[in-house]
């Protein structure tokens, strides 16, 4: 422990984010500091690696402006911590909490680390109860349940921007208790967040929004998540709220991960994508959770978009080793003018089974559930077979099933803007089940 | 000896701490965090610390803990949960919290528990490393206390002992106790390696049935995400028909192992119908805890696993997923700056894995007995793309492969096994045992292979000419094909099918190659597969 502020004008290099600093007695791993510009502005940083006397920062906010004379730098001792209390909600703030929604910053109750430890394994508690988020493609077939990390993964173009706008204000308990939400959005454009704004300005204080655009810094990008999980974490496991946390959208993030990783000259991995990006996604993705004997729960709906629609692509890839599921959007039923365009065939919820049936959803939700997707599996193999033969060629029975999936996606995956409960969608499911009834096993 | 820490970058840390060995175990700053010396230049160690090390400074202490890393080896492990480095997870709760901090270094076993120890030995006998001296009853097991080193035994206790009242006493006076300890990345010893022989019992179909494991075998299980490994190692977790089963999740999803833990909690084992965590022991590294913790927790797994297996104990372990430990192998030696091989692996990836995996086998322990160490390694290719390095090092040194589809998975076909390009070099020595009390074994085999594989090639003249093209004979294969594939090779982990006895097994193959046999004889004697299908439909069941 230091017991003055150390200051220091010995600046031997700036690449990209990154200072070089000589001299520097006694620096240590992580610590913040204050970066004083000669042009007056003041930004923070954080140790990354120190040799001896010399220590390597990384800026948060541009070093455009900074130089090797005139700029200080101030160490305070102390690792990187978020502003924590009651007064964060209903908050816009930026990548680096500073408030963008035109108030005061709030009076702190605390402050944490923003590098959560790890949930002891015991202490947590098994993800087991529901979520509602009104899409019956997740509530019926994928279900979302408290404490959950669950991707969608989408492609360039498709509307995921709509769904995580819908679910933002549909998403509930099903006993319609206090949920909050919590908002990143990284490396947006203005277009793509207005979209979002007016949805935030209805929620009041519902949620708390951690907004860093496409122009925002992109060292702000990998630090806005891990300020708003720990934000979260206070919320769910002090305040015992139960929180979702959507972040919009983890494919920025890891291009931003893979400048500074290049800026700090580290080996690059697939893609050029740097070799701990598994650990640093898990760094984020394992905050959420339930803990045996707290109240509140962390859920993570997190956007990936794959590119080139590539689900092997490594962001999506180490993603789904990850999350407990994943849901998939598809380019053919957004074609189709199917909304939401989930592929349900690909996309799983891993912890579905425990948070349906009885006393959770409806008794009968694994039934349908099981059948609807067999079906609609042996209907979509089917396609393939009519493609090539054509419908005539195929048994009565066969052409039933090509209907089935037809009518699956009409009637069950479609549903335009429309919020349906999870009653709703286990009728529709019935129903559809109750046409087909010949077919269905 | 002290020495201070001169550089930092991320986990791995240099010091100026002379006369340190390579894999020496030292303690790094003030808040006292594990690290392990992997480097030493001229008067610099490196080290690879285990723990979280984010304020850590230049100048801060760092001591030796004078030799490697190793774990406590003694009754009580049955039934313990640990992180990479044996840390008793469920005392740290106790002690800090419910999130993971670093710094805190609480003893493995309980040392305040009483056991009963009784011996056979008396004083003056000599006895050679890894012998017994005396035993005591752990759960379901026999518990042999095994001597650290050779020795000549001059006093001896029996009765009501914890583990830190000494045994017995050794001719040079050092006390004995009922725990040693055992360095991780050191083999134990064994008199010889044997050629396996017996069939593991996994209690899945697909697996038991055409792609069997021996005890002391190894098996791979390779898929991407989604494809169902972690469920499917879980379900053998329970079910196997061994003794001890060592399950480690390295770099696993937190809620995953949750899930697990609440699990073993409830459940029984149906052989000895006692709780089941009592023969298993967890290592939990979940994916957010330390890289280099993750690293050594195989090694930290497998010394235990090899420690009940010396007691002539049949002994499964299970890793999830070995392609999360080599990227931690990658991770660390990408901070060391190390020349990388292929897919910025390290080069010594291949022998490193294979020195791991050679430490499953039947073996003749030191004392005599014989006891046998299976191993089934998941592994998650990236892009579920099987050419990569982890998978293809795995491959070389597994006995069989299990390769998990993700086709399958997509229709939820679950255990997701692709039947034509799975294989068991074990089938043969497998088989010889199964015909014993099952003399039909070997040809039903043959024929579901042959109709799954007749399947295939009909499909693609399916896909052309369509199912009504097909003749009778053909349709009534796909149809059997299908019911071989929905109602046998799939099997819910969910419900009570989750385990199935090689009998069940035998007969539910029968039944329906019987049916198969039986429509395909009336099919021959004229008559029309819809109408004795219709039959079939509406006969009773």
């Amino acid at each position: 422990m230091r017991l003055a502020e150390h200051q220091y004008r010995s600046v031997s290099a700036i690449r990209g984010p990154l200072l070089f600093l000589e001299k520097v007695f006694a620096a240590r791993l992580g610590e913040l500091v204050r970066i004083d510009a000669p042009d007056g502005r003041t930004l923070t940083g954080e140790v990354l690696k120190i040799f001896g006397d010399q220590v390597l920062i990384q800026v948060f906010g541009g070093t455009q402006g900074l130089d090797t004379k005139r700029t200080s730098v101030n160490f305070s001792d102390a690792v990187m911590r978020a502003p924590l209390g009651a007064g964060v909600l209903g908050r816009v703030f930026d990548g680096s909490f500073r408030p963008i929604d035109d108030l005061p910053m709030f009076i702190p109750e605390f402050r944490q680390p923003v590098i959560g430890a790890p949930i002891n394994p015991v202490a947590r508690a098994h993800p087991e109860e529901f979520i509602e988020t009104g899409f019956s493609t997740i509530d019926g077939l994928n279900t979302l349940v408290k404490g959950q990390k669950l991707p969608i993964f989408t492609c360039a173009g498709l509307p995921a921007r709509e769904m995580t706008e819908q679910l933002l204000h549909q998403a509930r308990l099903p006993d319609g208790g206090p949920f909050v939400l919590v908002f990143v959005a990284l490396g947006l454009t203005h277009f793509e967040y207005q979209f979002y704004r007016q949805t935030l300005e209805n929620m009041q204080s519902r949620f708390v929004a951690f907004v860093n655009l496409a122009d925002d810094p992109v060292v702000e990008r990998l630090l806005a998540p891990r300020l708003a999980l720990t934000v979260a974490e206070d919320l769910a496991f002090r305040q015992e709220m139960d929180v979702l946390v959507i972040i919009t959208d983890m494919t920025n993030y890891c291009d931003a991960l893979r400048e500074i990783s290049t800026a700090r000259e580290e080996l690059p991995g697939r893609r050029g994508y740097p070799g701990h990006m598994y650990s640093d996604l898990a760094s984020l993705y394992e905050r959420a959770g339930r803990i045996h004997g707290r109240k509140g729960s962390v859920t993570l709906l997190p956007t990936v978009t794959m590119p080139e629609d590539d689900i092997t692509h490594p962001i999506p890839d180490l993603t789904g080793y990850i999350t407990e599921g994943q849901l998939v959007l598809s380019r053919e039923l957004h074609q189709k003018g199917i909304y939401p365009p989930i592929d349900v065939l690909p996309s799983l919820s891993r912890l579905m089974q425990h948070g349906i049936g009885k006393g959770q959803t409806r008794s009968d939700h694994r039934d349908l559930s099981n059948q609807l997707y067999r079906t609609y599996a042996k209907g979509c193999d089917l396609r393939r077979l009519e493609a090539v033969v054509g419908r005539d060629g195929m048994l009565a029975e066969d052409r039933k099933l090509l209907d089935f999936a037809d009518r699956f996606e009409a009637d069950f995956v479609h549903q335009g803007s429309k919020r349906r409960t999870i009653d709703e969608t286990l009728d529709t499911a019935q129903a559809l089940l109750d046409d087909f009834r010949e077919v269905a096993r | 000896m002290n020495g201070t820490v001169t550089s930092i970058s991320g986990a791995t840390v240099c010091v100026d701490l002379l006369d340190l060995k390579i894999g020496d175990r030292v303690f790094v700053g003030t808040s006292h965090l594990t690290g392990e010396v992997v480097r030493i230049d001229d008067k610099i160690a490196t080290v690879q610390v285990f723990e979280e090390n984010r304020g850590l400074g230049i100048g801060e202490p760092v001591t030796t803990a004078g030799g490697p890393l190793t774990v406590a080896l003694g009754p009580g492990l049955l039934g313990g949960i640990f992180d990479g480095l044996q840390r008793p997870l469920p005392l740290l709760l106790e002690n800090g919290g419910d999130f993971v901090s670093s710094g805190q270094n609480p003893f493995p076993i309980d040392r305040k528990k009483i056991w009963a120890v009784t011996t056979n030995k008396k004083s003056g006998d000599h006895l050679h490393s890894g012998e017994a001296f005396a035993k005591v009853r752990e759960g379901h097991i026999e518990h042999l206390l095994l001597m650290p080193q050779d020795g000549t035994l001059q006093q001896l206790e029996e009765g009501r002992l914890t583990l830190e009242n000494p045994v017995a006493t050794l001719a040079d006076k050092q006390p004995l106790y009922g725990w040693h300890s055992w360095p991780v990345r050191k083999a134990r010893p064994y008199q010889s390696k044997l050629p396996p022989t017996r069939p593991l019992v996994t209690g899945q179909r697909c697996l038991d049935f055409l792609f069997p494991l021996l005890k002391g075998g190894v098996a791979m299980v390779p898929g991407g995400f989604g494809t169902g490994k972690t469920v499917l190692e879980q379900t053998i977790a329970k079910f196997a028909d061994v003794d001890v089963v060592v399950y480690v999740g390295c770099g696993e999803r937190g809620n995953e192992m949750a899930g697990l833990l609440d699990e073993f909690g409830e459940l029984e084992d149906p052989r000895t119908k006692r709780p089941l965590k009592e023969r298993t022991i967890i290592v939990a590294n979940t994916s957010n805890m330390p890289v280099a913790a993750r690293e050594s927790s195989i090694f930290t797994a497998v010394t235990m696993a090899e420690y009940y297996r010396d007691m002539g104990l049949d002994v499964l372990f299970l890793a999830d997923s070995l392609s999360r430990w080599a990227e931690a192998l990658r991770e660390i030696s990408s901070a060391l700056e190390e020349m990388p091989g292929e897919d910025g692996y390290p080069t010594y990836l291949g022998s490193r894995l294979s020195g791991f995996i050679e430490r499953a086998g039947v073996v003749k322990t030191l004392s005599g007995g014989q006891g046998s160490l299976s191993m089934i390694l998941a592994v998650s290719p990236p892009g579920a793309d099987f050419a990569e390095p982890v998978t293809q090092a795995c491959l070389r040194v597994s006995g069989a492969l299990y390769m998990l589809d993700t086709q399958l998975a997509h229709r939820r076909h679950f255990p997701a096994i692709n039947w034509t390009q799975s294989f068991s070099l074990y089938s043969d020595t497998a088989m010889a045992h199964f015909v014993e009390e099952h003399e039909e074994w070997a040809k039903l085999q043959a024929r579901c292979r042959d109709i799954l594989q007749r399947e295939d090639a009909l499909r693609e003249v399916a896909e052309v000419v369509g199912m009504e093209g097909l003749q009778d004979g053909d349709r009534l294969l796909m149809r059997t094909a299908e019911k071989i594939r929905l109602d046998f090779l799939c099997q819910n982990s969910f419900t009570e099918d989750a385990f199935a006895a090689p009998k069940s097994t035998i007969e539910s193959i029968t039944t329906l190659v019987a049916e198969h046999d039986q429509l395909s004889a009336a099919l021959a004697n004229g008559a029309l597969l819809d109408d004795l299908l219709k039959e079939a439909a509406h006969a009773p069941r």
